[in-house]
């Protein structure tokens, strides 16, 4: 019986020095991005109490998989709104992976926005359009999201600044995206371009988009490709830059 | 010889220790035969070939799962294979070191040893490192079927860019197959292979403190799954307990006794963001794990507190 309450005190003690502990590690590993996830009964409502116990057993990945196999199969059937419904779940569930809210923002705002756009069963075209551009905010605000959640990764600040591009016409936009996307280790070295490029079709940018090109010019050959000339020269037609700052025209 | 001859011969054992010239209160001679004889015994246990053979099966097959695109293959295959690893390591750890001393004192052999100038501590360091080193014999093989079918994967894969890429620059190709490689195998998969061990020792030195004083090796088992759940929820219920809400004073205690008691198992669950793509920085790889082999030793020195006044 003593040796009972006397493990229970000791079970208690080490309890008491394991709290502050496990709370420093804790907020450690969530400055490392670890433990990212958002589990709240919003999300066992929706994946049920089996799958919401796995996911709290260290098993929510292997259930945000599951999850993003279903979306899969429902985009197979154009079933947007379910597509929507378990893109948020997988999301919630696994945060930190990149293809789950690229895949999310690509159904929403490039898949179901056209499926929208030519859906036969509604006549009315001003509808039509308008519930295109409810999906592409959908495909927003998933990008939006994932930014949110993993701000030290490049991937989804492009897919960002593509959607602005494609979907929206917002070239300033996607060249402010494209040079966060830039500054992040990891980068594709394209990026730096195409910010300049998107800069480059921004009005109202123009001087500043020049100067970027330029930089990226001097930089060597290997910089001068087709489109940065193409960009180039455009600009400098339209800035009226001096004949003798102009670059030499590209060979025939 | 009756029980209470063999009961006597086994408390006398432990309270006075015959003192003869050159006997050593703890000998790793000692401590490493038990090891090597509870892991034969362990061995011989069918339980173990069952979960090891469907973890590997399971580890196996994950190669023909969802072949989406290429990340997401090899984040479903990372999934299945990391998943395995971690509920197998974990029922193995339970299973295995539940039974341990009920076993013993069923079949009488633990009057034997103890009967034996071979105090408590060294009974349980061996019985429990009989189970470390099973532990660690089943996560190198799985680990060893993880990686063969993640090479198998990524070669196939990058002889398909490969094929794919003529007419591309060399630089692009390159850039292609170095990406493919990257998110194959990274040094963060390694550290949440070790992380996944830690956790099954953890639970092993746990689950012999229960048994320790459990009835019956099922008590021990159903507690030990109890555990497992609310040492997963631990965490949460830390932060509420710990930070200034609305809760009653009710739930404050209930939140408390819970964060005392269960061990944060959470903080040994790395492998659901490690796939997902985020680096473990080694410092913080460290902490967790010398924190588990802390939890390990202090589940251990209470399972001895207890044992060593049990009376057998």
């Amino acid at each position: 019986m003593i040796r009972g309450a006397l493990v229970a005190l000791l079970l208690l003690g080490f309890g008491a020095l394991r709290v502050p502990i496990e709370s420093a590690l804790t907020a450690q590993h969530r400055s490392a991005y670890f433990h990212t996830a958002q589990l709240n009964l919003g999300l066992r409502e929706q994946i049920g109490q089996l799958g919401f116990l796995a996911a709290l057993s260290g098993f929510r990945s292997l259930v945000a998989d599951m999850i993003f196999i279903q979306a899969h199969v429902a985009w197979e059937n154009t079933e947007w709104g379910r597509v929507l419904l378990l893109f948020r779940e997988a999301t919630t569930l696994q945060p930190r992976s990149i293809l789950f809210w690229d895949m999310a923002a690509w159904h929403m705002a490039w898949n179901a926005s056209v499926a929208a756009l030519r859906d036969e069963s509604q006549p009315n075209e001003t509808l039509r359009r308008k519930a295109a551009q409810e999906y592409i905010g959908l495909g927003k605000d998933f990008l939006e999201r994932g930014i949110r959640n993993n701000p030290d990764r490049p991937q989804l600040y492009e897919s960002l600044a593509r959607l602005e591009k494609d979907k929206l016409g917002d070239h300033a936009g996607a060249a402010r995206l494209y040079a966060q996307a830039a500054r992040l280790p990891g980068t594709m070295e394209y990026v730096e371009r195409f910010a300049a490029y998107e800069l480059s079709y921004a009005p109202g940018e123009e001087r500043a988009a020049y100067d970027a090109l330029h930089a990226l010019y001097q930089r060597g050959p290997h910089e001068r490709l087709p489109t940065l000339l193409k960009r180039l020269k455009f600009l400098e037609k339209k800035l009226d830059i001096p004949l003798d700052q102009r670059i030499p025209d590209p060979e025939p | 010889m009756t029980s209470s001859h063999l009961r006597k011969s086994a408390t006398s054992a432990e309270d006075n220790p015959p003192v003869r010239p050159g006997y050593s209160p703890f000998s790793a001679a000692r401590v490493a035969a038990l090891i090597g004889n509870n892991l034969t015994e362990l061995v011989r246990l069918k339980v173990f070939y069952f979960l090891l053979l469907f973890a590997l099966l399971l580890i196996g097959s994950s190669i023909f799962m969802a072949q989406l695109s290429f990340q997401q293959e090899f984040q479903v295959l990372k999934d299945v294979s990391l998943g395995a690893m971690s509920i197998f390591t974990s029922l193995l750890a339970i299973v295995a070191t539940a039974q341990l001393i009920p076993r013993d004192i069923e079949e009488r052999t633990i009057y034997t040893i103890l009967a034996k100038p071979v105090p408590r501590y060294e009974y349980l360091a061996g019985k429990l490192g009989g189970v470390l080193l099973l532990l660690l014999l089943s996560l190198v093989a799985m680990t060893a079927v993880f990686f063969a079918v993640l090479f198998v994967r990524q070669q196939i894969l990058v002889s398909e860019t490969l094929h794919q890429a003529s007419g591309l620059r060399p630089e692009q190709v390159q850039a292609a197959t170095a990406a493919l490689r990257a998110s194959a195998f990274t040094w963060s998969l390694g550290a949440g292979i070790v992380i996944i061990y830690l956790k099954a020792a953890l639970l092993a030195a746990l689950t012999l403190f229960i048994s320790t004083f459990a009835t019956s090796n099922i008590f021990t088992i159903f507690v030990m799954v109890f555990i497992y759940f609310i040492g997963h929820l631990q965490a949460t219920a830390r932060d509420y307990w710990l930070q200034q809400n609305g809760a009653g004073w009710i739930a404050k205690t209930f939140l408390a006794l819970v964060a005392l008691a269960f061990p944060d198992l959470q903080l040994f669950n790395l492998v659901d963001d490690i796939v997902a793509g985020t680096a473990i920085p080694a410092g913080l790889f460290a902490q967790t794990a010398v924190l588990g082999c802390v939890y390990t030793s202090v589940y251990f020195f209470f399972a001895w507190v207890v044992f060593h006044g049990k009376e057998l």
